[in-house]
């Protein structure tokens, strides 16, 4: 059963070949039929080692060699796969989310001349990102980390007949690169330090290490680096809101579902070198909680709808790192997998405007939408209830985990997350009101337009809208006296690091208050929001009004981009300007050209021997002969 | 008789005549080519030293009873016929397109 493993990325893999080499033949709904239903079969083997998996007991962790990769000198790495809790969760989160969003484009993306185009690359995206949460060391990890930044950029770029487009893409994959380096490095010094890149062999030399060891602190730190980039955390963030430039369901299943999760995925799977560098933890969680905040902020005043979204899910990635710092993996996992749900549900419902409204993506020109796209309406506002936290819908339980673990923690994380939470609910009902509520702002073609999406989209909205409600069911808190069932599910991956981790219990009554105080608080932000934007009728400014100064920085993203540029993009033009003049032109081009001149100078030179007199050559000949004479005799 | 004191005049001559001979029509021959432009005056000059060269195979061979020297000399003198024959056709084709037998003229093949 366990071997079967093999088949939940190849069904992808196959798909991508099939659609990438012959596409230009399929059509489209052969296309559409083949991509998904290969990811619908990578959902049910995924789901039949699920149930395996749980039926198993004690013995959970299977590892699945396909092959010897590579065998040099005293390095060995194999191909093989590692089926366990947590990648088993990943693995439904992939495969099912995946299928949902694969539905969902085949009506999305249905007019696009890139149809098929598009679906190869999302089945190699979903192999990728199967073989990065499979691998079972950190090398097959890293194929698979690459492979879908290369997937992300293709598909971020996908309409790359616009070049604001092409930059975006062009920003994630730099940046990504810039994450990537800091992983690879911690690949060559966990390898230096444990001889070994897979898991079960790092792992167990690792219990050897005593805590904050200086080396195990730099590969954790490393690691994060990598984290930080992939999964868009301060200061790497800046490529994820760009990133919207891709279609809306690239942005909800790698920009929202899947490919930021890596990062959280990575630092899980290596949880107990982490665990044993609480100083790479701590820093861990204050990067977490410092995104999760800075960039709830900035969705404030954001105007496109999928900018929101993409703020939302980079404060939302900080709420995982968070959670991560504080040891609390089954947490951040949890919350992964919420998040998963309403956060594609969220993009995808926004892909669904976007589509009635024509390709709009201005929340000021929305509003009143709630008449025409009744069942867009019902899911996106579940979506934005789960999110904001309000119970019993799933953002609430994986939420109030972490923000419990915090107040056990650290009061200041605590505070700063009830913060980030509190702004996440007022800009996400901003979003809700302004789109679906109050008049129509659209222009009048636009209305005539309006009209509910197919089928093929709305059912992927409407069973994601029933996973971001019963979601959170799989993660009762203890202080209602249910069975965390996730926690148990996933303790085996985590007992290690359970064992070395202080336990930060709180009271149950002191997690019923924060429960209470955390929704109060978020229900009157939304009750403010409601009277700002629906009773009031407020809307954003129009571009080019003069804001105040505050709101001038927050509109401007902190204006970071253009810190960005001027520290490092332009100093690095500079130096290149530098050394291109310098280096390129006078040194290089200079040698190479200086032996060309060389040469021509000493032919030039030599050629007047040839006199063309006869006489010459004679005398020289003659001279020669009698000097080789005078040589030999003496 | 005759060849007898022929024979004897000849050994009676030091080698060293022979050499001195040869060197000097050696010389003539090498300065001729240096010094002077008709080319068919150049040719004869290149004859005037191979067959100075030859004169003193003769002698040496002569001088120490070895016949080899001798046979040397008939080579020779088979190569020049033939060179001579070579040469002689080129500086005809160099008459009939130059109209010429200045070797200054013969300059074209430079720079």
């Amino acid at each position: 059963m366990i071997k079967l493993v093999a088949l939940v990325p190849l069904f992808p893999l196959l798909g991508f070949i099939i659609i990438g080499l012959f596409g230009k033949s399929l059509s489209k709904t052969v296309a559409g039929v083949v991509a998904s239903g290969a990811i619908l079969l990578s959902f049910i083997v995924s789901l039949l080692l699920f149930i395996n998996l749980n039926e198993a007991g004690e013995n959970v962790s299977h590892t699945v060699k396909l092959f010897d990769w590579i065998q040099a000198g005293k390095f060995s790495a194999d191909l093989s796969l590692l089926i366990d809790p947590l990648s088993s969760v990943f693995l439904l989160i992939i495969t099912g989310v995946g299928f949902l969003i694969h539905v969902y484009s085949t009506g999305y993306m249905h007019d696009d001349e890139g149809h098929n185009k598009f679906f190869s690359y999302l089945n190699l995206f979903v192999f990728f990102m199967l073989l990065l949460v499979l691998g079972s060391n950190y090398l097959v990890m890293f194929v698979g980390w690459e492979g879908v930044g290369l997937c992300s950029y293709l598909l971020i770029g996908f309409w790359f007949k616009n070049t604001n487009y092409n930059n975006a893409a062009k920003k994630a994959f730099i940046m990504n690169r810039i994450g990537d380096l800091g992983f690879l490095l911690g690949i060559f010094l966990i390898y230096v330090t444990f001889g070994s890149v897979s898991y079960s062999e790092v792992f167990a030399q690792a219990k050897f290490y005593g805590a904050d060891e200086p080396v195990l602190i730099a590969i954790t730190l490393l690691l994060f680096v990598g984290a930080m980039g992939k999964s868009a955390q301060l200061p790497l963030y800046t490529w994820l809101p760009d990133a919207m430039a891709g279609p809306t369901p690239v942005s909800a299943l790698i920009h929202a579902a899947t490919m930021v999760t890596a990062g959280i995925y990575m630092i899980a799977r290596s949880n107990i070198l982490y665990t044993l560098a609480p100083t790479s933890l701590h820093i861990v969680a204050l990067i977490g909680v410092i995104t999760a905040v800075f960039a709830a902020t900035i969705g404030l005043l954001q105007n496109d709808i999928k900018k929101v979204l993409a703020y939302s899910t980079v404060s939302q990635l900080g709420y995982m790192f968070l959670a991560l710092g504080m040891g609390a993996y089954t947490s951040a996992v949890f919350h992964v997998i919420t998040h998963a749900f309403f956060k594609a549900l969220l993009f995808l419902g926004a892909g669904s405007v976007i589509h009635a409204m024509g390709g709009e993506q201005d929340i000021r020109k929305m509003g009143g939408l709630k008449s025409h796209l009744p069942i867009t309406f019902a899911t996106f506002l579940i979506g934005t209830i789960a999110i904001a936290g309000i119970p019993p819908f799933a953002g609430f339980f994986s939420k109030d985990e972490i923000l419990a673990h915090a107040f056990a923690h650290n009061k200041i994380f605590w505070l700063l997350g009830v913060g980030g939470s509190v702004l996440t609910a007022f800009y996400m009902f901003r979003l809700l009101f302004l789109t679906f509520y109050g008049k129509f702002r659209g222009t009048h073609h636009q209305e005539e337009h309006l009209h509910e999406s197919p089928k093929s989209i709305t059912i992927p909205l409407m069973v994601l809208a029933g996973l971001s409600v019963l979601g959170g069911f799989i993660g009762l808190p203890e202080a209602f006296h249910a069975k965390h069932l996730l926690k148990s599910f996933l303790s085996p991956v985590f007992a290690a690091s359970d064992l070395r981790m202080l336990p930060a219990e709180i009271s149950h009554t002191t997690e019923y208050a924060l429960m209470a105080l955390a929704i109060i608080i978020v229900l009157i932000v939304v009750l403010l929001a409601r009277n700002k934007y629906v009773v009031k009728g407020e809307l954003p400014v129009a571009d080019g009004v003069v804001l105040s100064p505050s709101s001038k920085l927050i509109a401007n993203k902190y204006y970071v981009d253009e810190i960005y540029d001027t520290l490092i993009i332009r100093p690095l033009h500079w130096i290149s300007g530098i050394f291109y003049r310098v280096m390129d032109i006078q040194v290089v081009d200079g040698f190479v050209n200086f032996i060309g001149k060389a040469v021509v100078w000493s032919s030039n030179t030599a050629r007047l021997t040839q006199t063309g007199k006869i006489g010459y050559y004679v005398f020289v000949m003659v001279l020669s002969v009698a000097l080789l004479l005078l040589y030999i005799s003496y | 008789m005759v060849q007898d004191t022929m024979a004897q005049t000849l050994h009676g001559i030091p080698i060293n005549a022979y050499l001195m001979l040869s060197a000097v029509l050696f010389s003539i021959g090498v300065l001729g080519v240096l010094y002077r432009r008709n080319i068919i005056v150049i040719f004869m000059c290149i004859e005037l030293m191979l067959n100075a060269v030859n004169l003193l195979l003769a002698a040496f061979g002569a001088y120490r009873g070895d016949s080899n020297g001798q046979i040397f000399v008939f080579f020779i003198m088979a190569v020049a016929a033939a060179e001579v024959a070579v040469g002689l056709a080129i500086l005809v084709m160099i008459y009939r397109n130059t109209k010429n037998t200045d070797i200054d003229e013969l300059s074209r093949l430079k720079w």
